[in-house]
C-alpha cells in the first residue's frame, strides 16, 4: 500500500500544470473559470481541439488512437492539474470518457478508424441518447423503434434529457430492433449523426436557468446498417458496458473539480464571517473528509486489480460524490446566506455557488438515482434478492 | 501509488481475520466481559503465538518493525470480533509512546514485556496534574483496562511519566462500564513517584497518532461485521412469506451501511499511509479517520439492532457489544466534533 507518487509521477504532473496554466494563460485565457455547463460551447471544442492538438484529449487512450497509455497514476494527476488551473469541463466528456471506452471495448476495428480519431481530435462531439418519457430509471423499457431497411438503420421515438445535443455531432441510442421484444432482449446500441432532417433537437429549460439538456425526436431518422456497436439484440450489454464507464473511472476529472467548489465555500465562509460558526466549521470540516474520502475512493477503485471481484469502492462511487455535491450545494447556500438568493446578472443566471446548489440536486439523479444506486449496492454489493417487477392484473 | 495491500500485507489480514474469528468468540468474549473484560488465553495467544503484538514498534526492542498500514489491519481484525484484549491502552499508547519518547534503557526495561503481554500498561491523560519533581498527583477517570494494569503512562499534554500501579500513591477503581469489553478504571495519583520519558513530544505524538489509527480502524472492522451479520440475518429471516432483505426500506438501509463502510476504509488506510509516508496530509488525515470511522462504527451499530427486530434488543444477541463499543470507541480521544473542529482549523488557515 502506497499513497505517495513517485518522482517520475512528479515530473509528470509538472508537465501538465505548465501547460495547463500556460494556454489558461494565454490562448485560452478567455475561458478560463467557466463552470457554467454551456458556457462559450464554440470556444471550448477549440479548446478541445488545442488538447488533442498536444495529445492531452484522452491521455488514457492508447496511444495508437491518440492517447498516451496513461497509467492511473497519471490520469489522476492530470485530472487533479486540470481542475487546479481552472480549466473548464470537457465539453466532449462523452465522447471521450463514455463513447470511446465503448468503442474501444466492443467496436470493430473498422469503427475504431472510424470513430476514435474524430473523438480524440475534438472535432467529434458525442452526446448520450439513452433516456426516454418512459424510460428513465427503467431504462430497459425504452420504446425507440429502430429497423433494417435497405441496408440502413431506419429510427422512430423520442430521447429526452440528451445532455449537449444542440451542440453534439453524433449521438448514441439504445434502440427496440426487434418487434414485440420487452425489457433488455431486443435492443440495439445505433451511433447515428446528428445533422439530418429525420433529428429534431429542443432544449428543456432547467432549474438554473439554463438548458444543457434536450428533447430529441427521431423520424424516420438513418443511420448505415454497419452503425451499431455490438450484435443486432445485443444492445442491453453495450449500453451496462457504458454505464458502468459512466459510473467509474471517468467522472475523476469532475470530481477533481469539487476541490475548487470547496475552496470558493470556505473563502467565502471567511470573508462574510461565517467561519466563525461552529456549526459551519463542522460541516465545511465534514465536506473537506468526504472531498478527500472520494479522492482516496477513486484511488483505491484504480488500484484494483482483481476485477473478479466486485469492489466495494466502486459500486458505493456515485451515490457517494453525488450525496456529497448536493449537501455541499447546500453549504455554500447556507454560508452565503440571502446573498445567495439573488444574482447580479439581469438574466435569471447564476453565479458558481448558487449555481452550484441549483445544478447539484441534478447528480443524484443522471447517472441512476441514488435509489437506484442503492438498490445496486444492495444487489451486487451484498447479494440481496432483486427488486420484484410490477405485473399489472388482467 | 498503489492503494491496495502488498501481499504481504494481504496475507498478515488473512491471518488476523482468522486468528480472531476462530479464537475471539461470541462465549468467549462473554466470559471475559464477566471478568475483567481480558481474554487471558486470547492474549497469551495474540502475543505470543501470533507475534502480532509488536507491529508498528521498533525490531530492536522487540517488535516486528512494520508501520501503521499493519497496525491497522490488525486493529481491524479484532475490532470485527469486539475481542476482549487490552491492545490499544497497552500496545498501542504505551507502547508507541514508550517506542517513540523513551530512553535507550526506558525502550529496553518497558517495551518487551509490554510486547510479550507479560505486563499491561494503562494510558491516560491529565490536564491539571500536579507535578513536583518526580511525584505526580491527580489521575483519571476513564483508563481503558486501567484495573488490570501493572504500569501506566501519565501526560499532562507537556510531559510524560511511567508510574508503576504498585506505588502507595496510586489507587485503582475498577468501574462498572458500559463496555465491558474495554473496561473503564479510575486512578488516582498521590505523590506517586513518575519516570519522566526522555521526549515526551515525541511520545505523545507517536501515540496520539497509533491511537487515533487504532481507534479508527477498530472501528471500521466493527462496522463491517454489523454490516455482515445483518445482511446474513436479512436473508433468513422472513416477514409476509419474504426474506426481510427484499424488502427495499431494508436494502436501502443496508446499502446505506456500505456506502460510509467504503468510506471508512479509505479514511483509515489513507491515515496509516500518510502517517507511516510522512506526508504533510497526515495530520488531517488522522482527525478525519478517528471521527469518521467512529462515528460510521455507531451509524451501523445502530442500525444492526434496528435491522435485527426484538432479538436485537436482547443480551443474548451480539449486536449490543457492537452497539457499546462503537459508544465507546465515539467519545474516547476526542469527540467527533472536537476532531472536526481541528480540521476545520486547519482548512481555514487559522492558528491551531
Ligand atoms: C441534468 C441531467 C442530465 C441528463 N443527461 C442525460 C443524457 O445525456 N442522456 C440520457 O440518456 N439521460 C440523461 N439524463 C436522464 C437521467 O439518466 C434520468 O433522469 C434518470 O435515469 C432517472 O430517470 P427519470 O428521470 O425517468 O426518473 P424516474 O425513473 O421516473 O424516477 C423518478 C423517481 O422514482 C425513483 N425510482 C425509480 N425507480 C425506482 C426503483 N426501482 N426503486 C426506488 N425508486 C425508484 C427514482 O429514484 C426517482 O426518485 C439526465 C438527467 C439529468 C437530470
Amino acid at each position: 500500500m502506497k499513497l505517495g507518487f513517485s518522482a517520475e509521477d512528479e515530473l509528470f504532473r509538472q508537465e501538465c500544470a505548465d501547460w495547463l496554466n500556460g494556454q489558461m494563460a494565454g490562448e485560452f485565457k478567455d475561458i478560463k473559470g467557466i463552470t457554467k455547463l454551456t458556457g462559450s460551447p464554440e470556444r471550448r471544442k477549440e479548446w478541445e481541439q488545442q488538447l488533442a492538438a498536444h495529445r492531452w484529449s484522452c491521455i488514457g487512450w492508447p496511444s495508437q488512437w491518440g492517447g498516451r497509455d496513461a497509467t492511473l497514476a497519471q490520469q489522476v494527476i492530470f485530472a487533479e492539474e486540470y481542475a487546479r488551473a481552472g480549466v473548464p469541463g470537457r465539453i466532449n466528456h462523452i465522447g471521450i470518457e463514455l463513447a470511446g471506452p465503448t468503442i474501444l471495448a466492443f467496436g470493430t476495428e473498422e469503427q475504431k478508424r472510424q470513430f476514435l480519431p474524430g473523438i480524440a481530435a475534438g472535432t467529434t462531439i458525442f452526446c448520450q441518447g439513452f433516456s426516454e418519457p418512459n424510460a428513465g430509471s427503467d431504462l430497459a423499457s425504452v420504446r425507440t423503434r429502430g429497423r433494417l431497411e435497405n441496408g440502413e438503420w431506419v429510427v422512430n421515438g423520442q430521447k429526452i434529457w440528451t445532455s449537449l445535443a444542440h451542440i453534439s455531432d453524433w449521438i448514441f441510442v439504445v434502440t427496440r430492433t426487434e418487434e414485440g421484444s420487452q425489457g433488455p432482449k431486443g435492443l440495439t446500441f445505433l451511433m447515428m449523426p446528428l445533422d439530418q432532417p429525420g433529428i429534431e433537437v429542443r432544449g428543456i429549460r432547467q432549474i438554473n436557468g439554463d438548458s444543457e439538456f434536450n428533447e430529441t425526436f427521431f423520424t424516420d431518422a438513418r443511420c448505415p446498417a454497419d452503425s451499431l456497436i455490438g450484435a443486432v439484440g445485443q444492445g442491453w450489454g453495450i449500453a451496462m458496458g457504458l454505464l458502468a464507464f459512466e459510473r467509474g473511472v471517468s467522472t475523476l476529472g469532475q470530481q477533481m473539480g469539487f476541490r475548487n467548489e470547496l475552496d470558493d465555500i470556505i473563502a467565502a465562509a471567511k470573508a462574510n464571517g461565517a467561519a466563525n460558526d461552529p456549526l459551519i466549521r463542522q460541516r465545511l470540516a465534514k465536506a473537506e473528509i468526504g472531498l478527500r474520502l472520494m479522492r482516496y475512493g477513486a484511488l483505491r477503485m484504480l488500484s484494483q486489480t482483481d476485477h473478479k471481484k466486485i469492489d466495494g469502492a466502486a459500486l458505493t462511487y456515485k451515490i457517494q460524490w453525488a450525496s456529497w455535491r448536493r449537501n455541499l450545494g447546500e453549504l455554500a447556500m447556507d454560508v452565503l446566506g440571502q446573498a445567495g438568493e439573488v444574482s447580479d446578472h439581469a438574466e435569471y443566471e447564476w453565479d458558481t455557488l448558487p449555481n452550484l446548489f441549483l445544478f447539484s440536486r441534478a447528480d443524484t439523479i443522471y447517472g441512476g438515482t441514488n435509489q437506484i444506486q442503492r438498490n445496486l449496492i444492495a444487489e451486487r454489493g451484498l447479494g440481496l434478492p432483486r427488486e420484484p417487477r410490477y405485473v399489472p392484473k388482467g | 501509488m498503489e492503494f491496495a495491500f502488498t501481499e504481504e500485507q494481504q496475507m498478515i489480514a488473512e491471518t488476523a481475520q482468522a486468528f480472531f474469528r476462530d479464537n475471539a468468540t461470541s462465549e468467549r468474549v462473554r466470559r471475559a466481559m464477566a471478568a475483567d473484560g481480558i481474554d487471558r488465553e486470547l492474549w497469551a495467544a495474540f502475543c505470543r503465538e501470533l507475534g502480532l503484538s509488536g507491529i508498528g514498534l521498533p525490531e530492536e526492542t522487540g517488535g516486528s518493525g512494520l508501520g501503521m498500514v499493519e497496525l491497522a489491519i490488525i486493529a481491524e481484525a479484532a475490532g470485527a470480533q469486539v475481542a476482549a484484549l487490552p491492545m490499544l491502552g497497552s500496545l498501542v499508547q504505551a507502547a508507541q509512546a514508550i517506542a517513540a519518547g523513551g530512553t535507550q534503557e526506558q525502550r529496553a526495561a518497558l517495551l518487551p514485556d509490554l510486547i510479550s503481554g507479560e505486563a499491561i500498561a494503562g494510558y491516560f491523560y491529565d490536564g491539571a496534574l500536579k507535578v513536583e519533581g518526580d511525584r505526580l498527583t491527580g489521575g483519571a477517570h476513564y483508563v481503558t483496562h486501567g484495573a488490570s494494569a501493572s504500569l501506566f503512562i501519565v501526560t499532562d499534554n507537556r510531559g510524560m511519566w511511567v508510574v508503576r500501579a504498585d506505588d502507595p500513591g496510586v489507587t485503582v477503581t475498577a468501574q462498572t462500564s458500559m463496555d465491558q469489553t474495554r473496561p473503564f478504571a479510575r486512578v488516582t495519583l498521590a505523590d506517586a513517584q513518575g519516570e519522566a520519558l526522555a521526549d515526551p513530544a515525541a511520545a505523545l505524538a507517536a501515540a496520539h497518532r497509533a491511537a487515533f489509527i487504532a481507534v479508527a480502524a477498530e472501528s471500521l472492522g466493527g462496522a463491517q461485521a454489523c454490516l455482515d451479520r445483518t445482511v446474513a440475518y436479512s436473508q433468513e429471516r422472513v416477514q409476509f412469506g419474504r426474506p426481510i432483505g427484499s424488502f427495499q426500506a431494508y436494502k436501502h438501509r443496508l446499502a446505506d451501511m456500505m456506502i460510509e463502510i467504503e468510506q471508512a476504509r479509505s479514511v483509515v488506510y489513507w491515515a496509516a499511509c500518510a502517517v507511516d509516508e510522512q506526508s504533510d496530509e497526515a495530520d488531517l488525515a488522522i482527525h478525519a479517520a478517528k471521527s469518521f470511522a467512529a462515528d460510521t462504527y455507531f451509524r451501523c451499530a445502530g442500525d444492526m439492532i434496528q435491522l435485527h427486530g426484538g432479538i436485537g434488543f436482547t443480551w443474548e444477541h451480539d449486536a449490543h457489544l457492537f452497539f457499546k463499543r462503537a459508544r465507546s470507541l465515539q467519545s474516547m480521544l476526542g469527540s467527533g466534533n472536537w476532531h472536526r473542529e481541528r480540521i476545520a482549523t486547519m482548512i481555514l488557515g487559522e492558528a491551531a
